[in-house]
């Protein structure tokens, strides 16, 4: 016969401090445990957004991020020969050779701390490629001129970018004509200009960084990978979809932050499951007396140890459920970091994933487990009358 | 004396209860080593900054180049006694995923201005001797076998195309907080493959170091360099390189404050584990304190039974939680390539951190059963049933 589950939670009720310090210390850990989770999902989340499958970019083969990708402008109109580059309305390619440079911009409130942001120049078929990418305030910049627009985000976090503000870089003054948003994603910390004046300003002829085109049909990938393979000059590059691109800028970041935190999450949880046996011994040794009395009532030795089991899982289910309401509260946080794949900053903000739930609360029944079996069966095999004549 | 017994014996109580907060305790403190040690790991390039080299680089951001022609320019300043200059080549060796610094610098003044980075004087005659000649760090030479006379093959993003590197010099790092992962070759030959391929790249370098006679010169020399390129089109940032190494750590502000955050909660979990032990020892033992008091020891002496048991505890743990990070930050540097975290070491100053916050825990822990105890009266103690 099963020991009712009141029994266990009555427990709880005259051991509160006990209890509840345990309870906090699970919770600790579960929350640090679903933080890290969050983040690294929250900086994939955010690059595979930027990207869509629609499109294809075109980079460098060695190069580690649009930087250090230059494409010249023969090799340009190799790949827009192509022909699964879908057309514009006015049967042009719906393609647009980018420029992507790296500015040192000052961020608010912090006396002069600079970080990188990534200028982007583009051309017009851009805005029909990434339609995400709308402009919200001010207007947006005219082509032939010296004139930027400012993501969202950037215009929120750095100094001397905002509509009306002048921006100093390639030996030319820039003025801020707009801001746009693009949906939570890598765009958003961005400043977007004209390709031609970048080039110009920048003394780059017509070469481009990447190069992102539209596919004429829905999985012509295949198509465009052989063509490109069949191609001598195009050797040195590689097409990916616009997605696994911006995906694959989020790879070294997020497993970096993944593993170092898992690696530290798992010696804490160590602690944990220390502190929550604790507990359960001193709950075994104290109830002596009570579990020689339920043996004597004729509970079986596996009742009790399943009592004892359930008593400690519940815990660390109750503390994986403060520490996961408690991490929720990171999901209206944004913050922001430079990433290592494109070596500028990027916003983004912690996303709880059902994975990261399951993981949490896997993590904590484990350290339950864990924590709860030794005393559990140290209750178990006690004898009757030793444990009666304990008092 | 005998109260200082009378700890132990009580520590000695419950021997499973004890030894497992030890160990729970050990394990958090050793946590929060390795922590640390990633955090100072993280901060390396600042703490191995000398004092007397300054970093000019181009004002819109380090990926721009400034002309060669500036170097001159720079040496004639009154106080500057050395000027160098690198540019960051990038590249792919291998796969992608085998990162390690590769720069081109010049071979004449590159080791005047680094001297932690040191070499055998031979070595040192063949790699200014050969144009495609490089010189790798020790460390990086172990990770990848490099030997004098291999030859490194590249594929350059930067600077596109194949490329080959001789093996002439390896040098060694002075002391652990200097990077032995880095490689350097021939600006001469970089440019010169520019001047042919990408002749609008040529004769550009990436950053310049400058040695100067006394530091106290540092900020009047840097905005003397900024002055005289200003309104140019290149125009210059001159910091301390201490300042530009910062600059790099900055933008990742967000894992250190992750990591000492995590640090935090580490001494948080500490307290639980040990609060959670004293108050049930002390709750246990409600009926003897009353014992104590009845036969007349004073509030004082169950205050340093209580505390003092509890610092025993927290400092058996932070002392296993010390030696148990040598061993971890070792594995650690087993498993990730070096070239990641070049200098990697536990402080002294981590020992210390990590010593007292033990201490404090011990304390901290004790006060509040110190409190339950010294308030219960003896009528109260001696009913108490547990």
């Amino acid at each position: 016969m099963k020991i009712p589950l009141k029994y266990t939670l009555r427990n709880f009720q005259s051991r509160r401090l006990t209890t509840g310090i345990t309870v906090v210390g699970i919770a600790m850990v579960v929350f640090v445990f679903t933080a890290v989770l969050m983040l690294a999902a929250g900086i994939r989340k955010t690059l595979v957004a930027t990207g869509s499958t629609e499109n294809v970019i075109v980079a460098r083969k060695a190069a580690n991020g649009e930087i250090s990708s230059i494409i010249m402008n023969d090799t340009y109109n190799i790949i827009m020969s192509i022909p699964q580059v879908a057309k514009t309305a006015d049967n042009r390619p719906m393609a647009t050779g980018d420029v992507v440079v790296i500015i040192n911009l000052t961020k608010f409130g912090t006396s002069g701390g600079i970080s990188n942001v990534t200028v982007r120049g583009v051309s017009q078929p851009a805005f029909q490629l990434r339609p995400h990418v709308k402009v919200v305030e001010g207007r947006m910049f005219n082509w032939g001129a010296r004139e930027v627009i400012v993501g969202a985000s950037i215009s929120r976090r750095f100094e001397g970018v905002q509509i009306g503000n002048t921006i100093k870089f390639g030996g030319d003054t820039w003025t801020v004509v707009g801001q746009y948003e693009a949906g939570g994603t890598g765009f958003d910390s961005e400043i977007w200009g004209d390709v031609t004046q970048l080039q110009d300003a920048f003394n780059r002829g017509g070469s481009f960084s990447t190069v992102t085109f539209r596919m004429a049909g829905t999985d012509q990938l295949d198509a465009i990978s052989k063509a490109f393979a069949g191609d001598n000059r195009l050797q040195q590059f590689e097409a990916k979809t616009e997605r696994k691109f911006f995906e694959e800028q989020s790879e070294f970041m997020s497993i970096f932050i993944s593993a170092l935190g898992i690696f530290i999450t798992v010696f804490f949880s160590v602690g944990a499951v220390i502190g929550a046996m604790i507990t359960m011994y001193a709950a075994v040794a104290n109830r002596t007396v009570e579990i020689g009395t339920l043996r004597a009532l004729g509970f079986r030795r596996r009742s009790v140890l399943a009592a004892f089991m359930t008593e400690s899982i519940i815990i660390s289910l109750v503390g994986a459920a403060v520490g996961l309401f408690l991490a929720s509260f990171l999901q209206f946080l944004k913050v922001s970091t430079l990433n290592f794949g494109s070596f500028s900053e990027l916003e983004f903000s912690f996303a709880l994933t059902p994975d990261t739930i399951m993981s949490a609360l896997i993590f904590a029944v484990l350290m339950g487990l864990v924590g709860g079996f030794l005393p559990a069966v140290r209750a178990a095999r006690l004898s009757i009358v030793n444990a009666l004549r304990s008092a | 004396m005998r109260i200082l017994k009378l700890m132990f014996k009580n520590t000695l109580r419950h021997k499973l209860r004890t030894f497992l907060t030890i160990l729970g305790i050990g394990i958090a403190v050793m946590a929060f080593g390795f922590l640390r040690t990633v955090v100072t790991a993280w901060y390396a390039g600042v703490e191995a900054s000398a004092a007397n080299r300054l970093i000019t680089r181009n004002s819109v951001s380090f990926i721009f180049p400034l002309p060669l022609a500036y170097k001159d320019k720079i040496a004639k300043l009154p106080g500057v006694e050395k000027v160098s200059y690198m540019n960051w080549f990038g590249g792919v060796y291998i796969d992608k995923t085998q990162f390690f610094a590769r720069m081109a610098a010049d071979p004449e003044t590159a080791l005047d201005v680094y001297p932690e980075f040191i070499v055998p004087a031979d070595q040192l005659a063949a790699f200014k001797n050969e144009r495609n000649a490089c010189i790798v760090g020790a460390d990086l030479a172990k990770q990848y076998n490099f030997k004098i006379g291999d030859v490194i093959p590249m594929e350059g993003d930067i600077y596109p195309g194949k490329w080959e590197f001789v093996v002439r010099a390896i040098y060694q790092p002075r002391d652990k907080t200097v990077d032995g992962t880095q490689m350097w070759f021939h600006w001469a030959y970089l440019d010169e493959r520019m001047r042919q391929e990408m002749p609008g790249r040529a004769g550009q370098v990436g950053w310049y170091i400058i040695r100067i006679k006394d530091p106290k010169d540092a900020a009047k020399i840097s905005e003397e360099v900024d002055n005289i390129f200003q309104n140019s089109r290149a125009e210059t940032k001159t910091e301390t390189e201490a300042a530009f190494q910062q600059g790099f750590v900055a933008g990742t502000g967000l894992i250190i404050s992750l990591l000492n955050f995590m640090a935090f909660v580490i001494i948080g979990i500490i307290m639980l584990i040990l609060g959670n032990t004293m108050i049930m020892s002390a709750r246990e033992r409600t009926k003897e304190y009353a014992v104590l008091k009845t036969i007349g020891f004073s509030g004082s002496h169950l205050t340093k039974l209580i505390a003092g048991e509890s610092i025993i505890i927290s400092l058996l743990g932070g002392g296993l939680g010390i030696a148990l990070t040598y061993p971890i930050v070792g594995l650690f540097s087993l498993v990730v390539p070096k070239s990641w975290f070049p200098v990697f070491y536990v402080e002294p100053m981590t020992l210390l951190l990590a010593g007292s916050s033990a201490l404090l825990v011990g304390i901290v822990a004790s006060l509040f059963p110190i409190q339950r105890s010294l308030r219960t009266s003896i009528v109260d103690g001696l009913r108490f049933v547990g």
